[in-house]
């Protein structure tokens, strides 16, 4: 057992259990995090070194690494970090508020209403030629709509005197299933150039970010990241069950919705951006959860740092490997997280 | 639960048999080429060789067959899998099973160009048959062996990874996508009798298999240390029912590609209404799974005619209101 040290600051209002053991990893993941940002921003066509690349991010460096870094890479990678940070804590919300391991963006059919509503978007405004009639850039806002109005959806029908957890689910299945066989249809009655770029948006890239995604999604992300942190220990206390939650004084119903908005508003910033990235939002938790326990003081930082590592390792690896081609890098987060999870699950066997 | 006794559970399940008969029968007659009920008659008793009769005997009657054993194998696969797994969102997909398929059948588009339904056939059993045996040893690892929770996590991770480079092999290869996409979506349409027949044995031994284990299934379902405790030799059940899931799963995604929704949302409706007991629930989940995917076809020939909408979607869209509606009015108090 590790030892732990409180943390209250407004009277208690917002408080905390530092965990030591979590705290040595959570350092280490920023710094892992940190690291790979920096490799990251030297990879790709022209090489640079990290500390050249820390160099420009300092304000040095020759114009053209200045434009490379700036224009190019930046957008995108700070792109990669935010998503996978949303998604991961999401999820990890959405676990511990349903109770159930695999509960996750796409369980709740928040993913996928924004994957209907890009191929809707598509599809609608796709004239004989297969050019769009209104700019690209709607796109995202049309995801985040898809997104939120299918959480609201999903909340109100499974609202009955309350929202119970398996309610909750059992609906989001029904309604993600929908989602996915709307996709589908639009996706086979549409042109087949449509469904093929529909699909590379579901499978989830970060390809084509700009300072513009990034300005809108840092301080949102950042926002509601912090607030998924604040609002940990509820959570801790929503995984009781509802009659001990109540009993100790959660109020569920009030945390569940304020927790659902959390989750949906990361989830949806994150697919309104990168598509539906798939994995982490299922598994980062799970990976945290092996590092760290089940406290979601100390799970929520950790997995938010392990999404942002995974999808920022995948998208490096879906623009240098096959590089010319751009590989989305929702294809990539599955292929090496699946992995070191399969790994997680072997060393901690009793676990 | 809706009914309460065994006499209403049986008259629930003869009623529900009674309309997966209606249903198969409309199969064979409604669709995009003309046929009436008499001329279905026709057919068998006197085949005269007629475009028509060619239709029913060729295309609807392996058309109906198939869409109810599939129908049923997902449904009872998904009963299986919930048990296995304690958890109400497990599906057939969370052992592996469609994600595994689609990856082998998308590994053969794009290496070894193979084009036909048919070989599809195998190749998407083996690929499900492999990952599913990948994620029961990797969920077994460790000294308790299988546990709910692993398994489960070892589905989903091996599932996402399955599905991410069956989606990574798309992306880079559109000629295969545009190949494959229908078969990813699910369908029953075009299916020939021998891919029927070829893997209905497999499916056969899973219905039988799950009916024998359904009172085993009871004990277990009570949780692992419980069922010990009453004599349960839980790690030979629990390979059974995989076994059983390989099965049923694997030979029906072999014969129509990943149909999804039934697996997962039948065996909720069928507890709802005939209670927890696996010896009814299985029987029942059976045959409500072939009920809806019948309907989803049959529907699914008219809405844009003369093109189908994939089966898949189609059991997503006339299920899923059904299912919110039985989620909301509760007859499970869980």
């Amino acid at each position: 057992m590790s030892e732990y040290r409180s943390f209250r600051i407004l009277k208690g209002k917002v408080s905390f259990l530092i965990d030591k053991r979590a705290t040595v990893v959570l350092t280490v993941l920023i710094l892992l995090a940190a690291a790979i940002f920096v490799w990251s921003t030297g990879l790709g066509d022209m090489k640079l070194s990290p500390l050249t690349v820390l160099k420009v991010l300092f304000g040095g460096g020759t114009d053209m690494e200045k434009l490379v870094i700036h224009d190019f890479r930046l957008p995108r990678i700070i792109v990669a970090l935010m998503v996978g940070m949303s998604l991961a804590v999401a999820g990890g919300i959405l676990q511990g508020m349903i109770r159930n391991p695999l509960a996750s963006p796409d369980v709740l059919g928040i993913t996928g209403g924004a994957a209907v509503a890009v191929v809707s978007f598509l599809a609608f405004f796709s004239d004989q030629n297969n050019a769009l009639t209104v700019s690209i850039k709607w796109m995202p806002l049309a995801a985040f709509a898809g997104a939120g109005i299918v959480a609201l959806l999903v909340y109100f029908l499974a609202w009955k005197n309350g929202v119970s957890p398996i309610r909750l689910v059992l609906i989001g299945i029904g309604i993600s299933a929908l989602m996915q066989g709307l996709t589908t249809l639009m996706m086979i009655l549409g042109p087949i150039y449509r469904a093929s770029q529909a699909n590379i948006w579901i499978t989830g890239t970060v390809y084509g970010s700009n300072w513009a995604n990034v300005a809108t999604l840092v301080p949102w992300t950042v926002i509601f990241l912090l607030i998924a942190f604040v609002m940990a220990r509820n959570i801790n206390v929503l995984e009781l069950g509802d009659e001990t939650a109540t009993g100790v004084g959660g109020r569920v119903q009030r945390h569940r919705f304020l927790l659902l908005l959390i989750s949906t508003a990361l989830i949806g910033s994150s697919v309104a951006f990168a598509g539906g990235i798939g994995f982490v939002g299922l598994m980062a938790p799970h990976m945290a959860r092996r590092l760290v326990g089940s406290t979601f003081g100390a799970l929520l930082p950790v997995s938010a740092f392990i999404g942002g590592i995974l999808v920022m390792l995948a998208d490096i690896i879906g623009r240098t490997l096959f590089s010319p081609f751009e590989i989305p890098a929702g294809v990539f987060t599955a292929g090496i997280g699946a992995p070191y999870f399969i790994y997680l699950l072997f060393k901690t066997r009793n676990g | 639960m809706l009914l309460k006794n065994n006499s209403q559970r049986l008259f629930g399940l003869i009623i529900a048999i009674m309309l997966l008969i209606c249903l198969m029968c409309a199969s064979i007659v409604y669709g995009y080429t003309d046929t009436t009920w008499k001329m279905v008659l026709e057919a068998f008793r006197n085949y005269n060789g007629s475009n028509e009769h060619i239709v029913i005997q060729t295309v609807r009657l392996p058309r109906s067959l198939i869409a109810a054993a599939v129908g049923s194998s997902l449904a009872i696969a998904g009963v299986l899998m919930q048990t296995l797994t304690k958890n109400p969102l497990a599906s057939p997909g969370t052992f592996g099973v469609n994600a595994g398929a689609g990856f082998a059948v998308v590994l053969a588009v794009t290496f070894f160009s193979v084009g036909n339904l048919q070989a599809f056939t195998w190749i998407s059993f083996l690929g499900a048959a492999i990952a599913a045996i990948g994620v029961y040893a990797i969920g077994s690892v460790g000294r308790e062996g299988l546990t709910p929770m692993k398994l489960t996590l070892a589905g989903a991770a091996m599932t996402a990874m399955f599905a991410s480079f069956t989606q990574g092999f798309l992306v880079i290869n559109e000629a295969a996508f545009e190949q494959v996409l229908f078969w990813l979506a699910g369908s029953v349409e075009g299916r020939k009798m021998t891919v029927l027949t070829a893997v209905l044995p497999y499916l056969m031994i899973g219905w039988l298999g799950a009916m024998i284990i359904a009172s085993k299934l009871n004990v277990l379902s009570m949780g692992e240390d419980v069922a010990k405790g009453l004599g349960l030799s839980t790690g030979f059940i629990k390979i059974g029912a995989a076994v059983l899931i390989i099965f049923l799963a694997g030979g029906s995604v072999a014969i129509a590609g990943p149909v999804g929704f039934i697996g997962i949302v039948i065996p909720h409706v069928a507890r709802s209404i005939i209670g927890i007991d696996h010896r009814w629930v299985i029987p029942f989940s059976g045959i409500l799974g072939g009920i809806l995917l019948l309907a989803a076809d049959i529907l699914a020939r008219y809405i844009i005619m003369p093109q189908e909408v994939p089966v898949g979607v189609m059991t997503a869209i006339i299920g899923t209101p059904f299912f919110i509606y039985i989620v909301r009015k509760g007859f499970n108090a869980r």
